[in-house]
Formats: structure tokens, C-alpha cells, sequence
């Protein structure tokens, strides 16, 4: 009968190349919460708000980067034989981070909104694409969730990923228009009219690189994870099948 | 051939709905339900009347829940989508012709909803607006049986399915959801959209007609070889 | 003041939930990681 040996020290999802990017990410964050918070000025026109900015913004750069990957990694596994499982496993991490900072998103922006605006929402069209390609992702998250073989995991939610590249440029080019007949919504700019110079510019650069260095961290980690997820499933199934094979030797 | 496979699809699932007669007396009642409930709920007949458009649609977006459900529930029974699969039976054949039945089925859905909302909402068409309806009417069933199809094969037969559906589905079938119901809201005689806007929603519809009768018909037939 | 609440609480939530995602992550990781040999480990 087979075992699972249990070495006695065994090492974990860290490499030197992780550990590098997860301190590069803790400083730069430290930074960028010192500076935004405490050394930027307040902005004329949206006073202390725009300190929200300093970690709103990023977040959703970095929820796109990871939409992104996804679709990427998805197409990648698809169309390829050698490593397709890896790719999917890439694809499934950076969606999951996807929707972590995604999140965070528009939990921020909607209480930047409610400072800056009075309300916590607006049917603007890049919010309401977000908001849409927020529930795409968890959508995305669940069918991977579904019992299968990873390879059919791995082709399900692939060609959902595909289908969701396909579909949010539609859906926001459906909003672009719909809001475009609702004129009074366009007086308020989402963007806020900042005008960022000097630290503040700045500020928001480091955050942008911090939270990129974050969501690699994320990534590599959690796709490792799944691998070892994997290899359990089959190691699991491996050690079934010996011992099905065992009970067939006459003792 | 894959016109041959798809027609023969289509009759298929579609004698298969004309024997049940599910659609008729199941999912219209609860459709046509549904559309007096929304008056009953928002008790008001102006405001009831401008969104009438919308609610059709909205209406034709749950019932299609249904449909797609048990469309592929009939091919899941006894195995039928297995055997399917071992004749070899090509996806994209599968994909055209369970979706030009299911399109045939929500236009029939759509066509008594309007007629609905004429006699419930007192809505007025015009009969220079009758092409821009029966335009949209198609285009919109077109939009919302192809992405059903598809999202429906991709979740057919696992264990998820009757809750993730309608998750995977609404943000696709917002497009259509917002083209639809502005270009319906303009036949139904609406003041804030014009013609030409009009048909420019009409124009995205077959935009996004287009592009997943070409995404179904390339990938359905990968999606069910994943299932293997 | 609701101004300094607000910002107080988006810089709570974005870097909590970051390092609550990193400590589930990392714990997983560890415990996984004692269940396989190294040699299986493609990263290693």
C-alpha cells in the first residue's frame, strides 16, 4: 500500500524571486500610505479625498492587469497542448486576485464618490462596466468551482474567459451610448478633475508599482497553491488506483 | 451537412416543445404574470406605460432563463447529448440548431408580451414604427438565443448549473437588454429617443448577434469535447 | 468629521483584505506544502 511520505522539513510556495517582490510591495505600501496620507496636500478642488485616489486608483489598474491575464493565460491554455494546466492555473489565480481588487475598487471609489459627490454611486459608464465586469469574474470564479477534471476546468472556464473578453467591450459600448442620452450624468467627471503634480504624481506612481508588485506576489503564490490543489487531486486518484490493483493480488 | 444537422436540430428540439406544450401553457402564463405583477408593483399607470418597454424585455430575459434550462435539461435525460457526441455530431451544427430553436420560441414570447403590454400598459404602436419593432423583436431574440445556447451548453450537466446560469448570463445579456428595450421604447412611441437612435441601437444589436453566432458556433463544439 | 472616516476606512479595507488574501493564501500554501515531497514541487 502507498503512502504520502511526510518529509520533515519541507518548503513551502516561497522562492527568493517571491520574497523579493513581497518586500518591494510591503515598502512601496508603506510609502505610499505614509506620503498619501500624511506628506501630499489636499486637493483644491476635492480637498482630502483624493487621498482616497492613492489607493483607489491602482487598484483598478491592477484589477484590469488582471483581467487581462486571465483572458491571456486562457487563451494560452486553450490553444496549447504542452503546460495547458499551468496556464489555466495562472488564469484561475489572477482572477481571483481580479476580483479581490476589484472589489476594492469599487468599495473605494463609492466612498470617494460619497465625499466628492454626495452619492455612492453613479451610472456612469466606467462604473457601470466595472460593476458588470466584477460579476463576470465571479461568474468566472464559480465555474471553476465546478466539479471536473482540471483539464475540463481548465476548457470551461477558458472559453468562459474568451467569452468575457468579447463580452465587456460590447457591454460598455452599450452603456457608452445608453448614458450618452442622460446628459446631466456627464457633468460630474469621474475622473475628478485632478490635476496631480509633483508628490501627489508621484505618490500614485508608487502605488501603482507597489500594488503590480502585490498582485505578482498574489498570483505566483496562489497559482502554486493550485498546482499542489492539482497534484493532490491526482496523487489522490494514483493512490486509489494502487490499492484497487493491491486488493487484486491473490495474497 | 451542418445545415442538414442543424435543421434537423432544430425540428427536433422544436417538436419536442410543440408536444410538451410547455412554452404555451407554462412559461407565457408566467411571463404574462410577471407583466401584471410589475404594474401591480410599481402602481402607476404613466410610469407604467413609459416603462413598458423595458419591462417586456425584462421579462423576456427571465422566461429565457427557463427555457434555456430545460432545453439543454431535454438533452442531459437519458443521455441524449452523449449519444449525440458519439454520432459525431458536429458542435457547430448542435449550436445553430438548438439556438434557432430557442430564438423561435423567445420571438413567439416576445411577440405576446408586447401584445401584453398593448392591452395591459396601453401602450400604442404606430404602424410606421411596426418595423422597428418586429427589427428589434427579431435581432433581440436572436441576441438573447444564441448567448443562452451557448452559456447554457457551458454549464449543462454539472451539478451548478440551475444557479450559475442566470449569473453568467445576465451581464452578457445586458447589451441586448439596454439596445432592446431603448429601441422598443421608441416604437412604443417614446418622446426621449428619436429614430435615428433608434436604429442605432438596433444597429448594436446585430453587432452583438454577430459576433456570438460566430463565438457559439466556433466554440461549442471544444466546449462539449471538455466534457469527455 | 465623515471626510477623515472615509479615508481611514478605504485605506483599512484595501490593506486588510490584501493581507487577509496574503495570510489565507500563505497558510494554505504551508499546510499543502507539508502533505507533498519537494521533488514535486515544479517551482522547487
Amino acid at each position: 500500500m502507498t503512502t504520502i511520505t511526510t518529509p520533515t522539513t519541507s518548503r513551502s510556495t516561497s522562492t527568493t524571486a517571491t520574497r523579493v517582490l513581497g518586500t518591494v510591495a510591503l515598502v512601496l505600501m508603506a510609502w505610499v500610505v505614509v506620503s498619501g496620507l500624511f506628506l501630499t496636500p489636499a486637493d483644491v478642488v476635492q480637498l482630502e479625498s483624493v487621498r482616497i485616489m492613492y489607493v483607489h486608483v491602482p487598484s483598478a489598474w491592477i484589477a484590469y492587469l488582471a483581467f487581462v491575464t486571465t483572458a491571456v493565460a486562457s487563451a494560452i491554455s486553450l490553444f496549447r497542448r504542452h503546460r495547458s494546466l499551468g496556464f489555466d492555473r495562472v488564469a484561475g489565480a489572477s482572477a481571483e486576485v481580479g476580483v479581490l481588487f476589484m472589489a476594492i475598487t469599487l468599495v473605494t471609489g463609492s466612498l470617494w464618490g460619497r465625499l466628492t459627490w454626495g452619492t455612492f454611486w453613479q451610472w456612469d459608464p466606467r462604473l457601470t462596466t466595472t460593476a458588470f465586469l466584477f460579476v463576470t469574474y465571479v461568474g468566472y470564479l464559480a465555474i471553476r468551482r465546478l466539479d471536473g477534471t482540471p483539464r475540463q476546468r481548465a476548457r470551461r472556464s477558458a472559453i468562459l474567459a474568451l467569452l468575457a473578453v468579447l463580452e465587456i467591450p460590447l457591454v460598455h459600448f452599450s452603456v457608452v451610448l445608453w448614458r450618452s442620452l442622460h446628459q446631466e450624468a456627464s457633468v460630474l467627471n469621474t475622473d475628478g478633475d485632478v490635476r496631480l503634480d509633483g508628490l501627489m504624481l508621484f505618490t500614485l506612481f508608487s502605488g501603482v508599482i507597489a500594488f503590480s508588485a502585490a498582485f505578482a506576489w498574489f498570483v505566483v503564490h496562489r497559482q502554486r497553491v493550485a498546482a499542489m490543489e492539482d497534484l493532490r487531486l491526482t496523487s489522490g486518484l494514483d493512490v486509489a488506483l494502487a490499492e484497487r490493483r493491491a486488493e487484486a493480488i491473490p495474497s | 451537412m451542418i445545415r442538414r444537422t442543424a435543421t434537423a436540430v432544430f425540428r427536433k428540439d422544436l417538436l419536442i416543445e410543440w408536444r410538451s406544450r410547455a412554452l404555451l401553457t407554462r412559461v407565457v402564463p408566467f411571463a404574462v404574470l410577471v407583466l401584471v405583477l410589475f404594474a401591480i408593483a410599481l402602481d402607476s399607470e404613466p410610469l407604467v406605460l413609459r416603462a413598458g418597454a423595458g419591462l417586456v424585455w425584462m421579462t423576456t430575459l427571465f422566461s429565457a432563463l427557463v427555457i434555456v434550462q430545460r432545453s439543454f435539461e431535454l438533452e442531459r435525460r437519458d443521455g441524449a447529448l452523449d449519444v449525440l457526441k458519439t454520432l459525431g455530431v458536429d458542435g457547430t451544427a448542435l449550436f445553430l440548431g438548438k439556438a434557432a430553436a430557442l430564438i423561435v420560441q423567445l420571438l413567439t414570447l416576445v411577440v405576446i408580451l408586447v401584445a401584453g403590454a398593448v392591452v395591459l400598459y396601453g401602450v400604442n404602436v404606430e404602424p410606421s414604427a411596426l418595423v422597428l419593432l418586429v427589427t428589434t423583436a427579431l435581432l433581440g431574440s436572436c441576441g438573447i438565443g444564441l448567448v443562452g445556447t451557448l452559456y447554457g451548453g457551458l454549464v449543462s450537466g454539472t451539478s451548478g448549473r440551475d444557479t450559475l446560469l442566470p449569473l453568467l448570463l445576465m451581464p452578457v445579456t445586458a447589451p441586448v437588454l439596454i439596445g432592446a428595450s431603448r429601441a422598443t421604447e421608441s416604437a412604443f412611441g417614446g418622446d426621449a429617443i428619436d429614430a435615428t437612435t433608434a436604429w442605432a441601437w438596433v444597429g448594436l444589436l446585430a453587432v452583438f448577434v454577430a459576433a456570438f453566432a460566430v463565438a457559439g458556433a466556433v466554440s461549442f463544439g471544444p466546449l462539449l469535447d471538455s466534457d469527455s | 468629521m465623515k471626510d477623515v472616516g472615509f479615508i481611514a476606512l478605504s485605506y483599512v479595507l484595501t490593506l486588510g483584505s490584501m493581507a487577509l488574501f496574503a495570510v489565507v493564501t500563505v497558510r494554505r500554501a504551508r499546510s499543502l506544502s507539508r502533505t507533498i515531497p519537494d521533488r514535486d514541487k515544479p517551482w522547487l
